[in-house]
């Protein structure tokens, strides 16, 4: 079964450095003998390489190794961490003494026998960075640095990179889990700076997925993230003051759904309800936004740059529904707030690396589609903001206040999309924005696989999604 | 802080100079070996622990411990680079190989190269800046335990906790390239923090207090990160909204950190040489009122920011970036400064302890001078373009009338753009935030929009 992720996972962490599984198990049955009530070892070998084009050459390239394992030890509320970058008995043993310091030695816990489970596959064991060779990875960021410089001559910077990553992980836990997953991960990003009468505007495009560098070369992608970074710059040359104060917004499909991210992810995260330190901590069942909004958060999408085919938990990831016709119907669970809040995992442990500690994070987070046809959407307004395209978002999850800032939005005036803007902030409450969503379009649309989601330190790949909606209410934060 | 800390050395220390020294070493003779024209290397590790109480009981304990090593090579005009986390003779053949390889593919780049001969360090001053403290496990949970206890105590509408953490850090940095440069020191960081939750019937919130600094003694007493954490989390229940309104703003010591932040963006060469900033060609023009000086202290005894060489073994030397409101100079690495036709400032990796000086007011005073307008305490988002410097982000704070706190707010954005809240500081107040690399007093900027319901 060497072709199999735990095959693969065992030839390349287990076996170079003399481990077995029968190592593993002794190292979980040695913590588990401190009245621990979980112990997890977490195996990763990450390989890294990203190119970057500049002034049409293609100046700087890297390869980055990270290896190690991660020793996690739970008793009751408390967690104890450790780890190690080399993979070695020895320093495993150590690392396990550190992080089962946090109970004092007492009754002897159990560790489960593996059990093996079925698998998914979202996407294929593949080493993308070994998918296409050198010369070609520089021919496509060249081809993109073209696109963008031939389609107007306005365009006075063009910045490409290109980055790939090939990941093994492999997770043994007291509970009988031993699974593994390949994780291949590619990015491309073009950022362009377009200059007419001394003014400088900037514009970006991008995408990717857990697929190899074809998929850049497929259907003219690459060359589509060079045609929308010009766009984007173009159509911010010509952009107004944006208005100031609180009046319709009608958000894009596909990645403003970003606003599903902040005001309410982040906020149906375990941990965060566990701790009751949500503004919807305690409030599954209510009603939180309108019934037209259905929003859940799926790892299991073929591919997506959010997805796993087993958390870093060694959970399968889900669909989990997060809202269903308005009403909050869950939380996003790792193994550790599940079991304290007596409800069962959902496939969202995820961590950054084996020197970060697992927490309950998102996958893709979308909202299915409605009914409308975007165009009445845009008609139904009479004077607010058509906001497509954003740079990022925050979240306080206890207040709820959330923002996500437009990096291209419109005036609609008498039904009619008008005046590019310039880029504004965009501020809610996570709690009753989504009550306010009075039309959901027909267009569901996932983002194109750019997304990076931090939390206390840790940042993931994450995906985003949604239909064209419309926000009645919701404050802009221009100067006109 | 309850119980004294003392600094003493750590019985081992969390790293091996020597042998980090020769890793790099091992990497250049590498790199040579292998042909390249020019190569530079560099080891950083840190080992520490860090500890989150929460409630009253343990929530994390963290034992880390991280090292990594990087190598640049040049072939002539073509670069590459490589990263491990392998200390292993194998692994640094193979890094160092993968660099090589890399560098077969890029093309020739005339500005590549490591920075001139001439401007590296010629000696390394001792900075103070390396305070080992040997904290056992248990003292440190009875520190973050004694922080969180206290700003829970102070108030009765502090009703939960995100806990109090603490870390300790010590870490060693190495850096070498064939111009002969070696040069390395070690460093500390101990910090503690408290995050707590208030309740009213309007809803939680949450704010946060912390204390950081290179030497233990120089901490703030755990009681009073915790009390501050409780006053701010207080403060700011029962907050409102605003209408949308034009109005004087107070920009908190910690938040105008940020605005400094954002100018050494627009200032950084990387910004400059891709004309992606709004303060393209303003060297030598009027960007602050002339009340302002901005200056660079990189030796600094015992700071966050201090060091003795920059990313590129280039000399830090203590200058003026800003003097009587005209901007003196960029923030450049080599790099940057051969696009420029200037020379590294060596700021290769940023700035070392960047002041802007204050005026000779309070915060209150500062308060009383805007007389009615906004004091911000928090903003949020990303909604910062330095290339057009517009301005547009969420935030939170105080609502002042005739000098006085009325009211707190929330929801509400701010917008501008940065070249007019620059040129419309006021006063800075003597308030100085030096937890960190940037160190500044309060703001009080003359007008900026407020977007509210």
């Amino acid at each position: 079964m060497t072709n199999s992720p735990l095959g693969m996972a065992r030839a390349a962490l287990l076996s170079p450095t003399g481990l077995d599984e029968p190592d593993l198990q002794a190292v979980l049955d040695q913590l588990m003998g401190h009245r621990i009530d979980y112990a997890d070892l977490y195996f990763q070998l990450s390989r890294h390489e990203s190119w970057m084009l500049e002034d049409s050459i293609v100046r700087e390239g890297h390869h980055g190794i990270e290896q190690g394992v991660g020793v996690r030890a739970c008793h009751a509320e408390k967690t104890g961490f450790a780890y190690s970058d080399e993979i070695l008995l020895p320093a495993l043993t150590e690392a396990a003494g550190a992080a089962r310091a946090i109970a004092q030695s007492g009754r002897k816990g159990s560790v489960q026998a593996w059990r093996q489970q079925a698998g998914q596959q979202l996407y294929l064991p593949i080493d993308p960075l070994a998918s296409l060779q050198a010369g070609d990875k520089i021919d496509l960021l060249r081809s993109l640095d073209a696109e963008a410089r031939r389609l107007d001559p306005r365009i006075q910077q063009v910045t490409v990179s290109l980055a790939g990553v090939h990941e093994i992980i492999l997770l043994a836990a007291s509970d009988g889990t031993l699974a593994a997953d390949v994780r291949p991960l590619v990015r491309m990003s073009v950022s362009v700076i377009a200059e007419q009468g001394g003014r400088r505007e900037q514009g970006s495009g991008g995408g990717g997925g857990r697929v190899d560098y074809g998929y850049f070369l497929e259907e003219e992608r690459g060359l589509g993230y060079a045609r929308e970074a010009v766009r984007q710059a173009l159509v911010n040359l010509e952009a107004v003051a944006a208005p100031a104060g609180t009046m319709p917004v009608v958000l894009g499909s596909g990645w403003p759904g970003v606003l599903l991210h902040e005001a309410i992810g982040h906020g149906l995260e375990g941990d965060f309800n566990r701790k009751g330190s949500s503004a919807f901590a305690g409030r599954i069942g209510e009603q939180v936004a309108s019934p037209l909004c259905t929003v859940v958060d799926d790892g299991t999408l073929p591919g997506r740059r959010g997805s796993l085919n087993i958390d870093d938990e060694g959970s399968l990831t889900q669909q989990t529904v997060l809202i269903e016709n308005g009403r909050l119907k869950g939380y996003m669970q790792d193994k550790f707030n599940a079991r304290l809040m007596g409800m069962a995992p959902t496939g969202n442990g995820r961590r950054e690396s084996y020197a970060h500690l697992p927490m309950p994070r998102m996958t893709n987070t979308y909202m299915l589609a409605g009914e409308q046809d975007p165009q009445d959407i845009i008609a139904s307004v009479d004077k607010g903001l058509y906001a497509v395209n954003f740079g990022g978002g925050q979240v306080d999850i206890t207040s709820g206040k959330f923002v996500f800032s437009a990096s291209e939005a419109y005036l609609i005036e008498n039904g009619k999309v008008t005046r590019p803007v310039k880029g504004a902030t965009l501020i809610g409450n996570g709690p009753d924005v989504l009550t306010r969503v009075s039309m959901v379009g027909n267009d569901l649309a996932l983002d194109r696989g750019v997304g990076v989601c931090g939390k206390e330190g840790q940042s993931v790949p994450v995906g985003v999604g949604q239909p064209t909606l419309k926000v009645d209410s919701l404050t802009v934060g221009g100067t006109a | 802080m309850s119980q004294t800390p003392v600094s003493k050395p750590a019985a081992s220390p969390a790293f091996d100079t020597e042998r980090s020294i020769s890793v790099v070493d091992d990497m250049l003779a590498e790199a040579s070996r292998l042909g390249a024209s020019a190569a530079e290397a560099a080891v950083n590790v840190e080992a520490g622990l860090s500890v989150n109480v929460r409630l009253g009981e343990v929530d994390t304990l963290e034992h880390n411990r991280d090292k990594g090593l990087g190598i640049t090579v040049y072939f002539g005009q073509r670069k590459g680079s490589a990263s491990t986390s392998d200390f292993s003779s194998k692994a640094i053949r193979e890094t160092v190989q993968a660099a090589c390889d890399i560098a077969r593919f890029t093309e020739a780049d005339d500005y590549a190269g490591l920075a001139d001969a001439a401007l590296m360090a010629t000696e390394i001053p001792d900075l103070d800046l390396y305070h080992p403290w040997s904290i056992s496990a248990e003292q440190a949970i009875e520190l973050a335990r004694d922080c969180e206890a206290a700003g829970r105590e102070t108030d009765a509408r502090i009703s939960n906790s995100e806990g109090a953490m603490f870390s300790s850090h010590d870490g060693l940095r190495v850096y070498g390239n064939s111009h002969g440069f070696r040069g390395h020191y070690p460093r500390s960081r101990h910090s503690l923090s408290c995050t707590l939750i208030g309740q009213d019937d309007k809803g939680m919130q949450r704010d946060y207090w912390y204390t950081i600094a290179r030497n233990p003694a120089e901490l703030e007493d755990a009681e009073v990160v915790g009390r501050k954490a409780a006053g701010r989390t207080v403060s700011r229940l029962g907050a409102r909204r605003l209408g949308t309104c034009q109005v004087p703003v107070i920009f908190q010591a910690d938040v105008a950190r940020g605005l400094l932040g954002h100018l050494l963006g627009a200032i950084n060469g990387n910004a400059l040489y891709r004309k992606a900033s709004f303060l393209l060609d303003q060297q030598g023009k009027q960007v602050f009122p002339a009340s302002v000086r901005i200056d660079e202290r990189p030796h600094l005894k015992g700071a966050l920011g201090s060091a003795p060489f920059d990313n590129e073994g280039v000399t830090t030397r203590a200058r003026d970036v800003v003097q009587a409101g005209i901007l003196e100079g960029y923030v450049l690495d080599s790099y940057a400064a051969r696009r420029l036709g200037m020379q590294s400032t060596g700021n290769a990796g940023g700035v070392h302890n960047l002041f802007i000086n204050h005026d000779s007011v309070s915060f209150e005073d500062l308060q009383q001078h805007m007389g009615t307008g906004l004091i911000v305490t928090e903003v949020m988002g990303q909604g910062v373009n330095t290339v057009t410097g517009d301005y547009s982000r969420g935030a939170s704070g105080f609502w002042v009338e005739n000098g006085e706190i009325q009211y707190p707010v929330e929801e509400i954005t701010l917008a501008s753009t940065l070249q007019s809240m620059y040129q419309g500081v006021q006063a800075i107040a003597s308030d100085v935030d030096r937890r960190g690399n940037i160190c500044t007093g309060s703001w009080l900027i003359d007008q900026m929009t407020v977007a509210g319901e």
